[in-house]
């Protein structure tokens, strides 16, 4: 299996250096560093080459790394059923960054860019219709950005007095709950005092 | 209203027909749940039809980023929660990749034997429900009464009937009595006889059939297009199961058929579905005649899986050990990964990504029935309105999995 792949890597790098920025494998999986301004070129390429015939689309998904320059990940995973292969895609993007829409080469893309756009507010360019999908009507925000609280910032609930249901900002009977497990075991920083140290 | 403009055109007023908007749920009791589907209709013809989705978001991969990654397994229950125990799966197979962790031999059998129970679950309740949505009351109560003696075994298995926490990384929570093993043996024997049953009230069934053929066919470029897995690959001709494309666990050690169906209609994937029911029966028989002669533990030794009660009551570091496991939880290494299985549905994964820490960075959740929904406006363009029933039916969609 780790043979085929390596084999699968070494050609893509040759027969496509111009999308490839690295290739690396791990745990058994390919994953491709792909130029952001070619990655419909290079899915495209995936999914008609006789050799790699990568025809279904698994799951595009995203990461979201504040402290970066660029912040964003977004993974594409691919499928063939021919050739019994997976192959993982990585396209790194700044904040507010557009990255191509392919939908046009699998439909299946549809939901998945909504999704990204829903949870991550990265846009889509070239997506035929980018709503909103899981979250609610009207609802501001990107939940899985790493600066959305889990808590949100409005609430639903049924009025009675109102008839109706009313959105309300968050209030909490209890602190949010996060603890910190900072283990004094294992990889704790010891701040401890300098030997004949100031008293 | 279109009248009062005069009569400038050719056709009258009254000849002008306008297509016509309706809401398909969330209430239908068709729709399997919280689904809203938009449909333009032209006449009793779909034109166009817009799932809206996203009422039973419960925001999981959120949640998951702030809890370890034992309290996380429970998410996995309450995704698809009509075969909960195959989305565990995922997650603890994921879990032992990123760790490299070996689970005992008879843990990996045990958990062959409950994917495959959960498997009959989710087959038993599709069918059945999908046959109540074209006009059959009696399967549903029949099938029902088998989902009961499963989720019993699920039960005595682990204490609950539906949101087990049974998978654990590094094995199974608990060892099965041969009491157990014998009655879900027994449960195989008899299995089969209702099955037919149910075969014979549906198979040859006259309305089953005219509501079911030709409705909703999957070519094998749609299943490209739109990603699809699971019986929605097999009931049009293509024996893709990753049960044996890319085994995990021990399934390469059994011996089954991966049935295929010919036409890709609603009717080749309710026979792919009992198939496979038969099958699963198989395996769940094979996995005991297994279990009977394999003894041994149930959860690897390590850092992963608690210390045993007796080592706690003498070893100080086993109670540690328990103590740390249970608040701080485990740490996994850097890395990501994307682990799948063969779930009832098609196939679910998990794709990880781990910064070392004893909570996930970041965990995307990829439900095949997201997929077969999107497909929904392709799948039910051009058939009638009481077709929509029968081809979410056959989509088999769950909600949990969908809107996570």
């Amino acid at each position: 299996m780790t043979a085929e792949l390596q084999e699968l890597k070494q050609y893509l790098e040759n027969k496509r250096n111009d999308c490839v920025l690295s290739a690396d494998i791990q745990f058994g999986e390919l994953t491709v560093d792909v130029a952001p301004a070619q990655i419909y070129d290079f899915v495209e390429f995936l999914k008609v080459d006789p050799r790699c015939k990568f025809s279904s689309l698994v799951d595009i998904t995203a990461v979201d790394y504040p402290e970066r320059i660029k912040r964003f990940d977004i993974i594409y995973h691919c499928l063939s059923m021919y050739q019994n292969r997976r192959i993982r895609l990585r396209v790194s993007l700044r904040d507010r960054d557009m990255i191509a829409s392919i939908v046009d080469i699998h439909p299946s893309a549809n939901w998945f860019e909504r999704e990204v756009f829903d949870m991550f507010g990265i846009m889509f360019t070239g997506h035929p219709d980018l709503r909103r999908i899981l979250t609610d009507y009207g609802f501001r925000g990107h939940p899985l950005r790493k600066d959305f609280p889990t808590s949100g910032y409005s609430e639903v609930r049924y009025d009675e007095v109102e008839k109706r249901v009313v959105y309300e900002p968050v209030n909490l009977v209890q602190e949010y709950r996060k603890f910190d497990f900072m283990s004094p075991w294992e990889g704790a920083d010891y701040i401890l005092p300098e030997e004949g140290g100031d008293k | 209203m279109d009248g009062s403009k005069g009569f400038e055109d050719v056709l009258t007023g009254e000849q002008k027909i306008r297509n016509f908007n309706i809401n398909f749920g969330p209430q239908h009791p068709a729709a399997h749940g919280v689904l809203r589907l938009v449909l333009e209709l032209d006449g009793e013809i779909v034109d166009r039809c817009d799932p809206h989705i996203g009422l039973l978001h419960r925001g999981t991969e959120k949640l998951m980023e702030s809890r370890t990654y034992l309290q996380n397994l429970p998410y996995f229950d309450r995704l698809d929660y009509v075969a909960p125990m195959n989305q565990e799966h995922a997650w603890c197979l994921a879990i032992e990749r990123l760790t490299g962790t070996e689970i005992p031999r008879r843990a990996s059998i045990i958990r062959v034997l409950f994917s495959e129970i959960g498997r009959v679950l989710n087959h038993l309740l599709n069918v059945t429900t999908q046959a109540m949505d074209v006009g059959a009351l009696t399967p549903p109560l029949w099938g029902f009464e088998e989902r009961e003696k499963l989720m019993i075994f699920y039960e005595r298995a682990c204490g609950a009937r539906l949101h087990a926490a049974y998978f654990r990384p590094g094995g199974v929570h608990q060892d099965l009595t041969k009491e157990l093993l014998a009655d879900i043996d027994s449960w195989a024997v008899e299995f089969p006889k209702v099955l037919a049953d149910i075969d014979a009230l549906l198979t040859e069934n006259r309305i089953f059939k005219q509501r079911n053929v030709n409705i909703g066919i999957v070519s094998e470029d749609d299943i490209q297009k739109y990603g699809f897995s699971g019986v929605m690959v097999r009931g049009s001709g293509l024996a893709w199961d990753l049960r044996r494309a890319q085994p995990y666990e021990c399934y390469d050690e059994f011996d089954f058929e991966v049935p295929v169906g010919n036409n890709g209609d609603c009717y080749d994937r309710y026979l792919v579905r009992m198939e496979e029911m038969r099958q699963s029966v198989a395996i769940i028989r094979q996995a005991i005649e297994k279990l009977n002669f394999e003894d041994g533990p149930v959860l690897a030794q390590g850092k992963l899986c608690p210390p045993r009660r007796v080592e706690m009551k003498q070893s100080m570091e086993a109670l540690i050990h328990h103590f740390k496991l249970y608040t701080e939880g485990f740490h996994v290494p850097e890395g990501e990964v994307y682990a799948s299985v063969e779930a009832p549905k098609g196939e679910f994964g998990v794709y990880l990504v781990s910064d070392g820490t004893n909570k996930p960075y970041r965990v995307k959740i990829r439900a095949p029935g997201y997929l077969h929904l999107q497909a929904m406006d392709h799948m039910a363009s051009g058939h009638q309105l009481a077709d929509v029933a029968a081809i979410i039916g056959t989509m088999d969609v769950v909600f949990g999995e969908i809107d996570r």
